[in-house]
């Protein structure tokens, strides 16, 4: 693989994560990530969703009017969240319920239409790819680092097996309820960003205001 | 635009596409085509999928059967065979309270018959709390046999909550009294509010409370607040969740309608009088 290659592919992972740098995307991982084995279905559905469009973008991008290119762009991606919304109610029937309205709502997903507003429709098919599957490993990455932490530590099981034996059962392990409420998505994420940009300070925004000393002419 | 931004393959025979992008036909071209290939790919999905999504969905209620009956059952095979050994569907005529031995309970469809008006009556808005407007004439009880007695009776319900259509099943031992167990399969109700109605623990509050007093009149009631276990009510009230007062009012009402006059209320007091037996 070329070194350009490379770096559209693995840049997204940490470097450029749509989850915590663009913050993008945390709706979903907000929500569906209580439990390890629904966020895999997200994960894979998401990456499925923006490599489809990407490419698919990509391949048609000479003949996308710019008056409807977002339309364009929102077809393509809805009939493909359709299409996977399908395919995992006919295969993966228990996670699609527990999924509900997220994988609807990959339509509406900011990465997606990020990626091939921004990078498919002005690059060749296998770029666009690559950048989507990058930004899909990176979106899944997290999605599964917060969906382990907050398994783990609400419910002492990964995947449904126990790990931490409870003390309801005689173990050792008193589980952590708010692990299992949308907020604890939200401390952990903030702390990600937060450790992300301590070992990455490039990635540390400069303020967006700057208190101004002021000449006082009144005295107090 | 990059080098290599020659027309895509394609299109390149199709006159209409070498026009410029912005020109109206081309607009028009590249929306319709697009929307064609679109709506094959979806409805080919849709298609395609359904048979296996509709075995999903009939393995999803027999679980729920098989569970609310009182049975443990992990995987599939479990409870498909669960569900042919020990359940027994028989259809019943909601009017009469008999069973309807014409009908074949592998194929009748209750939800189908309600909309459809040749096999159904519509209710009057005083006969109908739990806002299902058409009922339909038979509708099918799940039986799980003792020897020759019943020894649970499970009866699909349904009804409006607060946003949504509540669907569960309700178990009752033979005597058509005793509640056994009460399950709910599908809601759009209010995640972490009104979804209360699928917690485990909140359904097992139901078990061994008495749905009919020994006149045969209705009593069951969710109620707000705390049930006193001193009072004679107790033992027909079951407590509601606060913050839900809606979903709590509409399992009520659900409930009642099911165990009613227009309901399976015929069916059960016919059950009743004959002791379980058929």
């Amino acid at each position: 693989m070329k070194q350009e290659e490379k770096r559209i592919l693995f840049e997204p992972v940490v470097d450029n994560n749509p989850i915590t740098l663009q913050v993008l995307g945390i709706c979903s991982a907000l929500a569906v990530t209580a439990k390890l084995a629904p966020s895999l279905i997200m994960s894979l559905g998401l990456t499925v969703v923006l490599v489809c469009s990407s490419a698919a973008i990509s391949l048609i991008r000479n003949h996308i009017p710019t008056n409807i290119r977002i339309i364009v762009q929102l077809t393509v991606i809805a009939s493909l969240v359709i299409v996977v919304d399908e395919v995992l109610r006919a295969y993966a029937y228990e996670i699609s319920k527990q999924l509900s309205v997220f994988v609807g709502l990959i339509i509406t997903n900011c990465i997606v239409l990020g990626r091939t507003e921004a990078f498919a429709l002005q690059n060749p098919v296998r770029p666009s790819a690559l950048d989507a599957l990058g930004h899909g490993m990176g979106y899944s990455a997290i999605l599964i680092l917060v969906a382990t932490l907050r398994e783990l530590l609400g419910s002492g099981t990964l995947l449904g097996h126990a790990v931490l034996p409870l003390t309801r059962d005689g173990g050792w392990y008193e589980p952590n309820g708010l692990m299992l409420l949308a907020p604890s998505a939200f401390f952990i994420i903030g702390m990600l960003i937060w450790a992300v940009r301590t070992w990455k300070p490039a990635q540390v925004e400069k303020p967006a205001y700057r208190i101004h000393v002021v000449h006082r002419t009144e005295t107090l | 635009m990059p080098a290599d931004a020659a027309p895509a393959g394609i299109a390149r025979g199709l006159w209409v596409f070498s026009r410029p992008n912005n020109d109206p036909a081309k607009i028009l071209a590249v929306g319709i085509t697009l929307c064609l290939v679109c709506s094959v790919l979806v409805a080919g999905a849709a298609v395609l999928l359904k048979p296996q999504q509709d075995r999903n969905q009939a393995l999803a209620i027999r679980k729920e059967i098989v569970g609310v009956a009182g049975f443990q059952a992990d995987s599939a095979q479990q409870v498909e065979q669960l569900f042919q050994q020990h359940i027994e569907t028989r259809i019943v005529d909601l009017d009469s309270g008999n069973y309807a031995e014409d009908i074949d309970p592998a194929t009748y469809d209750s939800h189908a018959a309600a909309r459809n008006p040749a096999t159904s009556s519509a209710l009057a808005s005083d006969q109908d709390p739990a806002k299902i407007k058409r009922r339909p004439d038979y509708a099918p009880a799940y039986l799980v046999r003792d020897g020759e007695r019943i020894k649970t009776i499970i009866l699909p319900v349904y009804g409006y909550g607060l946003w949504s259509t509540l669907y569960g099943f309700l178990a009752l031992a033979g005597d058509g009294k005793t509640i056994t167990g009460l399950t709910f399969y599908e809601h759009g109700e209010t995640p972490g509010l009104g979804d209360f109605i699928k917690s485990p623990a909140w359904q097992a509050r139901f078990h061994g409370k008495l749905a009919f007093d020994e006149h045969g009149k209705l009593r069951l009631a969710v109620i707000k607040g705390r049930v006193d276990p001193a009072s004679p009510e107790a033992s027909y009230e079951v407590d509601g969740v606060s913050g839900a007062t809606l979903t709590s009012r509409g399992v009520n009402n659900l409930l009642r309608y099911w165990l009613g006059d227009q309901g399976f209320g015929p069916y059960l007091k016919r059950l009743q009088a004959e002791g379980g037996k058929t």
